[in-house]
C-alpha cells in the first residue's frame, strides 16, 4: 500500500516536472510551476526557508521521501533502472557506503556554492541536472512531435497546432547534457540509485537527516529468515541483510523491500515501535567498486563524443530576378557583447550567479528564442540573452515565472516596461541609410520605450536620409531593435547588458 | 506489477489508435481547395463550345473568350533548395489541356515569373502548330529603356517563345509614372517607331498597350490612336473596379467606354482581382450561390468581363487545372449577363468594397524586397484574415480569442518570420512596380502595427 501510494505521488511529480521542461507555451506552468519551486536545492538558493524546513521536517519524519517523490533526477533512476533490471531476478547487492566520498563532494559543492562557482553548482545539482537532460535531449523531440502535430493541424485548417522553431542553444550544455545523461544511464541501469547516494550532494544532506528519521524501513530479526531477497531488490543498496541493518542515510523511502520480503519481516514504521533498527555508517572501503565507478564515468564521458547539428529552419536563397522571387537573407552572426544581458528580473549579472541552478526551466519557457545557456566558463549553463532570433517581448514575463531559485525574480509587465537590463548601440558602418542610401528607421519604430528617434544624418541637411539616436536613459535592452535591424549578418545597433539592472 | 504493465500498454494502445482515427478522420474531412465545386463541376468540360470574338479590325482572327495568362506559372522547390523553378510538365499540361478545349489566345511578358515565363510558355506551345494559336507578350522595359535594351528585349521575346511573329504585343503597364515615363519609355527612344514598323513588317500582327494608373496618361496614348492606330488596348475590369476603382487606377465604367468611342477592342486583365473575386467573405460567396447554385463564384466575374461586346478575351492566369476547367466552362459559352444581374453584381461589389481588403492581386511586381520580405504573402494573409472575419477589431470582439490565434499562427505559417512586415524597413522601393498603386510600406506597417497590438493584446 505504501509503495503504491508512492508510486502515485511519484509518477504525479515526475510526469509533470517533466512536461515543464517540455512545454514551450508556458501553459503547464501557471498551474505546476510551484513543483519546481518545492525542489530543495534551488529553494535553499531562493531563501525559500518555509520549503528548506518543510523538507527537513518530512525527512526528519519519514526518511528520504523527497528523493523517492519529488527529487525529478531521482525518479528518473529510478525508471532507467525499471528496464534495467528486466531479466536480472537479483538485480543489486548491498555495498557499504562511500561516505568520505559523499561529505567530500558535499564539502566541495559547499564551497563551490560560497564561493560562487555556479557552473559547478549546477553541474551536481540534481534538479537541474534533469531540467537540463530534459531541456536538451527531450524537447527538441517533443516540439519535432509538435511540430508533426502542427502540420497536420495546418492540413485540415486548424489552429490548434503551430510550428516551433528547434534549434541548438549552447553545444556545451548539450554536451553536459548528454554526458550526465550517459553516466546517469549506466550507473541507474546498472546499480539504481549509487548516483544519489555517493555524488549528489542534495542527497548527502538528507541522508545526514534522514539517520535521525522518525519513520524508517526495519527488520524484525526475529521473523527475518536471511534470505537477502530485500537486499538484492533495494536500489539504494542500502540494505544489510547479513546484519539485518538497513542504512537509513541511503534508504530513499521507495518502499519496494515492504512487498519483497516473504515474511513480512520489513515494516516502514516509528522508531520507538521497532526493537531491532540499525543505522549504521559503515566502513568506507571498497576500493574495486569506486575505481570501477570512476572507470564508468571516465567512458561514458568519451562516449558522448558526437554532437546534433543545429536544427534551425533554413531560409532558402533564390537569384534575385524580375518579377517575383524572394530575396536571399543572410545568416545573422551572433553579437559578441561586453556584459551579457541576463533577463529582467534577475536584478544583476551576480544575483543571477549567485542563484541560477542552471536547471534550463527559463530556457525551455523562452518563447521567443532569446534565452540561451551561457557558455562562459563562470556562468556555464546559466542563461543569457541574444537577440538573434528574436526580442525580449513586452507582453512576456515567462522566464520570472518559473525561475525556481530567485536567480530570476517574478516580476509584472510594467515592471519590465522600465527595468533597463541594458542598453543599445548604434553601430555606424552598418547603418542602412548610410551603407544602402535608403530610408529605413525600423529600430526607432519597433522601440517600446521610444527612446529612438530618427535624425537628420546630415545636420546641417534636414532633408538627408535620417539615422536613429538612442536615449540610453530610456532604452530597457529588450533588443527589439537589434533583432529588426535590417542590417546583416551583423546589425547596425545592438544591446550591451548591464551589470545591475535599474528603474527607470 | 504484471497487471499495471498491461494496463499501461492498453492504454498506450488505446491513445495511439485514438490518436491515429482522429487524425485520419478529420484529414478525410479535410476541404478541398478548388474553386468549381458543385455537381456542374462533375459533369464533363465542353471542348466544342468555347465563345470566340472578333473584329473587322484584326482580320481573321478568331479569339477564345477565355485568354490564358502566363503570368502566375505553377512553380516547384528548386532541387538545390534555393527558390524555386517553373514546373514546365505541368504548364505542358496545362496549356495542352487549354488548347484542346478552344483556348486559342497566350498572354506573357519578358518579367513574368522572375523571367521564366516567355521560355517555359514557348516550351509548351512549341508542340502544338503555330498557327493554332494566337501569342501576346509585352514590351516590359521598365527598368533600362535605352533603345537598345528594349529591343533586345524584344528580340529576346520572340527567340524565348520560339517565333518569328508575334501575334499581340504591348507595351507594358502605361500610366505608372505618367506622361513623362511613357515618353522616355516610348518616344524619345523612338521605340514606338520601332514596334509599329515591325507590325508593318508583319512580325508584330497586333500592337496595343496595356494600363495602370491615372486616367490622363490613358486619355492622351488613347488620343494617339489616330496617328498610331491601337489594335486593342488591354484594360483592368471587373465587377467592383467597374465603379469602386481602388487607389490610383481608374473605374473599369471610364476606360470601356472610352474605348467603345473608338471602337478599340478591350483585352481584360484582372477579371478575378487575384482571386479575390474567387475566394469571397462567406456571405457574398452565399449570395452568389444562391443565385447560381451550379456555378462558381468565379464564373460571376468571368461573365463580368465577358458579357460587353467590344471585349476580345479576358485573362486568366490560371495556376491550376481545377480553375483551367472551371473557366472553360463559363466560357463554353458564355451566357452574357442580364441586366439585373449586371445590378445584382453591382451591388455585390458595394457589399464588396465594405470589406477593408488591401487590393493585390499576387502579381508579384513588387518581388524580390530587397529586404526579403514575402510582401504578397503578407497582404494576402492579410485580406484572408479579413474574409474570414479574423481581423478583430477590439478585444471585446466575441470571437477575439480565435481571430487572434488564427491570424497569429496562420500568419507565421503564410510567411517566414524573417520575411514577415516587421521587417520592413520602408525604403519605399516596391511602391513604383505596384501596379494596383498600393503604399506597400504603410500597409506593411500597418499590419506589423496589428500585429503587435494582438500579441501584445492592446487591441
Amino acid at each position: 500500500m505504501l509503495r503504491k501510494i508512492r508510486l502515485v505521488a511519484t509518477t504525479l511529480c515526475f510526469v509533470l516536472i517533466t512536461l515543464l521542461f517540455l512545454d514551450f507555451t508556458g501553459t503547464l506552468h501557471g498551474w505546476f510551476g510551484w513543483l519546481a519551486k518545492i525542489q530543495f536545492l534551488p529553494a535553499v538558493l531562493a531563501l525559500n526557508v518555509g520549503v528548506v524546513l518543510f523538507f527537513i521536517i518530512l525527512t526528519l519524519a519519514f526518511g528520504r521521501t523527497y528523493c523517492s517523490v519529488i527529487c525529478p533526477l531521482g525518479v528518473f533512476q529510478d525508471v532507467i533502472a525499471r528496464f534495467g533490471r528486466i531479466g536480472r531476478k537479483l538485480p543489486y547487492a548491498y555495498s557499504p557506503a562511500l561516505s568520505w566520498l559523499r561529505y567530500g563532494v558535499l564539502a566541495v559543492f559547499v564551497l563551490a556554492l560560497i564561493a560562487g562557482a555556479g557552473s559547478f553548482v549546477a553541474l551536481l545539482a540534481p534538479y537541474s541536472a534533469y531540467g537540463r537532460i530534459a531541456n536538451n535531449l527531450f524537447q527538441p523531440l517533443w516540439m519535432w512531435g509538435n511540430n508533426l502535430l502542427a502540420y497536420l493541424a495546418e492540413r485540415i485548417d486548424s489552429y490548434a497546432f503551430y510550428e516551433v522553431d528547434v534549434w541548438m542553444k549552447s553545444l556545451p550544455t548539450l554536451l553536459v547534457a548528454v554526458a550526465t545523461f550517459v553516466v546517469l544511464f549506466v550507473l541507474a541501469w546498472r546499480n539504481g540509485r549509487t548516483y544519489c547516494n555517493t555524488i549528489c550532494p542534495v542527497g548527502t544532506v538528507l541522508g545526514f537527516i534522514s539517520r535521525f528519521s522518525l519513520y524508517r524501513i526495519t527488520i524484525d530479526t526475529e521473523k527475518c529468515n536471511s534470505c537477502g531477497l530485500c537486499t538484492h531488490k533495494c536500489k539504494a543498496a542500502c540494505i544489510d541483510g547479513k546484519q539485518h541493518k538497513v542504512d537509513a542515510s541511503r534508504c530513499v523511502a521507495c518502499m519496494d523491500c515492504l512487498d519483497v520480503c516473504r515474511k513480512k519481516a520489513i515494516s516502514y514504521a516509528p522508531v520507538w515501535n521497532t526493537k531491532k533498527q540499525n543505522t549504521t555508517p559503515t566502513q568506507p572501503e571498497d576500493k574495486t567498486n569506486l575505481s570501477r565507478r570512476r572507470a564508468l564515468s571516465a567512458t561514458a564521458l568519451v562516449l558522448m563524443g558526437s554532437a546534433l547539428k543545429a536544427q534551425e529552419k533554413k531560409v532558402e536563397k533564390v537569384e534575385m530576378k524580375r518579377d517575383g522571387g524572394l530575396a536571399p537573407i543572410k545568416e545573422r552572426k551572433e553579437q559578441e557583447r561586453l556584459t551579457p544581458i541576463v533577463p529582467p528580473g534577475a536584478q544583476s549579472i551576480r544575483n543571477m550567479g549567485q542563484h541560477c541552478t542552471a536547471c534550463q526551466l527559463c530556457v525551455s519557457a523562452c518563447p521567443n528564442h532569446v534565452l540561451r545557456p551561457s557558455g562562459g566558463l563562470m556562468t556555464l549553463m546559466q542563461p543569457e540573452m541574444s537577440y538573434e532570433r528574436g526580442y525580449c517581448r513586452p507582453e512576456c514575463t515567462k522566464c520570472s515565472e518559473v525561475c525556481p531559485a530567485g536567480a530570476i525574480l517574478p516580476i509584472t509587465k510594467a515592471d519590465k516596461s522600465s527595468i533597463q537590463i541594458g542598453h543599445a548601440v548604434w553601430v555606424k558602418e552598418n547603418c542602412i541609410p548610410l551603407t544602402d542610401g535608403v530610408e529605413c528607421g525600423n529600430c526607432s519604430r519597433h522601440c517600446p520605450t521610444n527612446a529612438i528617434e530618427m535624425v537628420a544624418s546630415d545636420p546641417a541637411d534636414p532633408k538627408s536620409l535620417k539615422i536613429p539616436v538612442i536615449n540610453t536613459e530610456r532604452c530597457i535592452g529588450c533588443g527589439a531593435c537589434e533583432n529588426l535591424c535590417p542590417s546583416r549578418p551583423l546589425t547596425a545597433i545592438y544591446v550591451e547588458g548591464h551589470e545591475r539592472h535599474r528603474v527607470i | 506489477m504484471k497487471d499495471q504493465h498491461i494496463n499501461r500498454r492498453d492504454f498506450l494502445n488505446i491513445v495511439g489508435l485514438t490518436a491515429a482515427t482522429t487524425t485520419a478522420a478529420l484529414y478525410g474531412c479535410a476541404p478541398k481547395d478548388q474553386k468549381g465545386s458543385g455537381s456542374k463541376a462533375s459533369s464533363p468540360v465542353p471542348t466544342d463550345k468555347m465563345t470566340y470574338r472578333s473584329f473587322p479590325s484584326l482580320g481573321e482572327d478568331k479569339v477564345s473568350l477565355l485568354g490564358y495568362g502566363c503570368m502566375r506559372w505553377p512553380t516547384i522547390p528548386s532541387p538545390d533548395g534555393k527558390g524555386d523553378l517553373i514546373d514546365q510538365d505541368a504548364v505542358n499540361e496545362l496549356v495542352d489541356y487549354a488548347i484542346a478545349h478552344g483556348v486559342n489566345y497566350f498572354d506573357t511578358a519578358p518579367v513574368y515569373v522572375q523571367g521564366w515565363s516567355e521560355k517555359a510558355t514557348g516550351i509548351a506551345l512549341s508542340r502544338h502548330p503555330r498557327e493554332s494559336y494566337y501569342l501576346a507578350t509585352k514590351l516590359s522595359n521598365f527598368s533600362n529603356y535605352t533603345r537598345e535594351n528594349s529591343i533586345a528585349m524584344y528580340r529576346r521575346s520572340l527567340s524565348e517563345l520560339q517565333t518569328d511573329y508575334l501575334d499581340y504585343y504591348l507595351l507594358h503597364s502605361i500610366g505608372g509614372g505618367g506622361m513623362k515615363m511613357f515618353n522616355e519609355r516610348y518616344i524619345e527612344n523612338g521605340m514606338l517607331d520601332f514596334v509599329m514598323k515591325e507590325r508593318e513588317a508583319g512580325c508584330i500582327r497586333h500592337l496595343g498597350w496595356s494600363f495602370h494608373g491615372k486616367p490622363d496618361v490613358f486619355d492622351e496614348v488613347l488620343a494617339l490612336h489616330d496617328t498610331v492606330h491601337w489594335d486593342f488596348v488591354q484594360i483592368q475590369m471587373n465587377y467592383v473596379d467597374w465603379r469602386h476603382a481602388t487607389g490610383n487606377n481608374v473605374n473599369g465604367e471610364y476606360l470601356y467606354q472610352e474605348l467603345e468611342k473608338r471602337n478599340i477592342p478591350a483585352i481584360i486583365m484582372e477579371p478575378l482581382l487575384g482571386g479575390r473575386l474567387s475566394n469571397v467573405p462567406q456571405h457574398i460567396m452565399m449570395r452568389l450561390k444562391q443565385q447560381r447554385p451550379e456555378d462558381s463564384v468565379a464564373s460571376w466575374a468571368f461573365r463580368f468581363a465577358g458579357s460587353p461586346e467590344l471585349v476580345l478575351t479576358a485573362l486568366s492566369g490560371m495556376t491550376y487545372m481545377e480553375h483551367l476547367q472551371d473557366n472553360i466552362r463559363t466560357y463554353s459559352p458564355l451566357i452574357p449577363l442580364t441586366d439585373e444581374e449586371k445590378e445584382f453584381l453591382e451591388e455585390t461589389a458595394q457589399l464588396m468594397i465594405k470589406y477593408p481588403t488591401i487590393p493585390c492581386n499576387d502579381c508579384k511586381y513588387c518581388m524580390p524586397c530587397p529586404y526579403a520580405i514575402d510582401i504578397p504573402a503578407v497582404l494576402l494573409h492579410y485580406n484572408k484574415c479579413v474574409n474570414e472575419g479574423n481581423v478583430p477589431k477590439s478585444r471585446t470582439d466575441a470571437n477575439y480569442r480565435e481571430a487572434r490565434r488564427a491570424f497569429l499562427v496562420g500568419y507565421d505559417r503564410s510567411v517566414p518570420k524573417l520575411r514577415q512586415a516587421d521587417h520592413c524597413v520602408g525604403c519605399n522601393q516596391c511602391n513604383e512596380h505596384c501596379p494596383q498603386s498600393i503604399d506597400i510600406p504603410k500597409e506593411l506597417q500597418r499590419i506589423d502595427k496589428f500585429v503587435e497590438q494582438l500579441k501584445q493584446e492592446t487591441l
